[in-house]
C-alpha cells in the first residue's frame, strides 16, 4: 500500500483558519469511518508516541456530542476535549465545535473535515475556524507548517539565532 | 501558579510583538539595561520598560532586582520549552496520520472497495 506522507500541508487559508490537508490511499468511506468510529479513531489520534485515548465517545448525528481524553502513560497526564456535531454528511463533511477542558485560546472553535475523493484515494481537508484572529493565533501558532506562520517562522529563526550565539 | 497554557498564553502573547522579539534577540548576546535597550529602538525608556515588564511576565526574561541598573536577562529555557511545544502540537497530526495510514491499510484488507479486486 502506498502511503503518502508528504502531502501534508499545513496553512492559513483566512486569518481566524487553519487548514490541515492530508492525502490518503483509501477510498473515502474507508477514511470517514476511521474518523467516525470511536473504536478506530482510538488507534490513531494519537499524536507521537506515548499516548492513548482512554476515552472517545461519538455520537454521529447533527446536535449528537464527542468526548476525547488523551493520557500520557509515563507520566499520568491527560488532556481532554470535545463538541458538538453540527452537520453529519456521510461521507463527505463533518462540522463539530471544539474546545478543549483547558483551552489556551478564547471561545469555541469549529472544525469543519472534508473528504474528497480523488480516484480512489481520499484528500483530507481538516479546518479549524476560531472565533478571532487573536484565538486562532494563540491557539495554532504550532500547527502551521514552516513557511506559513510568520510567527512560528519568526520564533523558530529566533530560537536559532539564540543558539547561535549561545554556542558561540 | 499558573496553568501551563496560561505561561503558553503569556508567552506567545508576549512573542506576538516584533520589538520584544527584536529585544530577546539582543538579550541573546547579552545583559543589557533599559538605557542599552532603548538606544537601538528609538524608543523611550518607559516604552522600553513596558516591553521588558510582559516579557518578564512571560517568563522569557529576568531583571536582576539587586543591582542599582536591573539588567534584563534572557531566560532561554522558557523560549526552548515554547519551541518544543510548538514542535509536539505540528507533530500530533502528522504523527497521528502515520497511524492513521496503517489503520485505512487494515480496513482495506478487511474490507475491499467495491468493484476491486482484494489486495493480497
Amino acid at each position: 500500500m502506498l502511503f503518502y506522507p508528504e502531502s501534508f500541508k499545513v496553512s492559513t487559508p483566512s486569518d481566524r483558519e487553519v487548514l490541515v490537508e492530508r492525502d490518503f490511499n483509501a477510498p473515502r468511506e474507508l477514511v470517514f469511518e476511521a474518523f467516525t468510529k470511536p473504536e478506530l479513531v482510538r488507534r490513531w489520534l494519537l499524536g507521537p508516541d506515548g499516548w492513548t485515548m482512554p476515552v472517545c465517545e461519538i455520537d454521529l448525528r447533527p446536535g449528537g456530542a464527542y468526548r476525547y481524553v488523551w493520557r500520557k502513560e509515563s507520566t499520568g497526564m491527560e488532556m481532554g476535549m470535545g463538541g458538538v456535531f453540527r452537520e453529519v454528511v456521510r461521507p463527505e463533511r463533518l462540522v463539530a465545535t471544539e474546545k478543549f477542558d483547558d483551552a489556551w485560546y478564547p471561545g469555541e472553535a469549529v472544525d469543519t473535515t472534508t473528504f474528497e475523493d480523488q480516484a480512489g484515494n481520499t484528500r483530507v481537508r481538516l479546518t479549524v475556524l476560531y472565533e478571532s484572529k487573536e484565538a486562532r493565533d494563540t491557539a495554532t501558532r504550532s500547527g502551521m507548517e514552516r513557511g506559513m506562520a510568520a510567527g512560528y517562522d519568526r520564533l523558530e529563526q529566533l530560537v536559532a539565532e539564540i543558539a547561535k550565539v549561545s554556542a558561540g | 501558579m499558573q496553568t501551563t497554557s496560561s505561561q503558553l498564553d503569556a508567552t506567545f502573547a508576549a512573542l506576538a510583538d516584533p520589538t520584544r522579539r527584536a529585544i530577546l534577540a539582543r538579550l541573546a548576546a547579552g545583559d543589557a539595561t533599559v538605557n542599552e535597550l532603548a538606544e537601538p529602538f528609538a524608543m523611550t525608556q518607559p516604552a522600553i520598560s513596558k516591553h521588558l515588564k510582559v516579557l518578564e511576565r512571560a517568563g522569557l526574561i529576568s531583571r536582576n532586582r539587586d543591582a542599582q541598573r536591573r539588567p534584563s536577562r534572557l531566560e532561554a529555557r522558557r523560549l526552548a520549552e515554547a519551541s518544543a511545544w510548538l514542535d509536539q502540537y505540528r507533530e500530533f497530526w502528522e504523527a497521528s496520520f502515520a497511524l492513521l495510514d496503517t489503520v485505512l491499510q487494515e480496513l482495506k484488507t478487511r474490507k475491499p472497495p467495491r468493484g476491486k479486486a482484494p489486495r493480497r
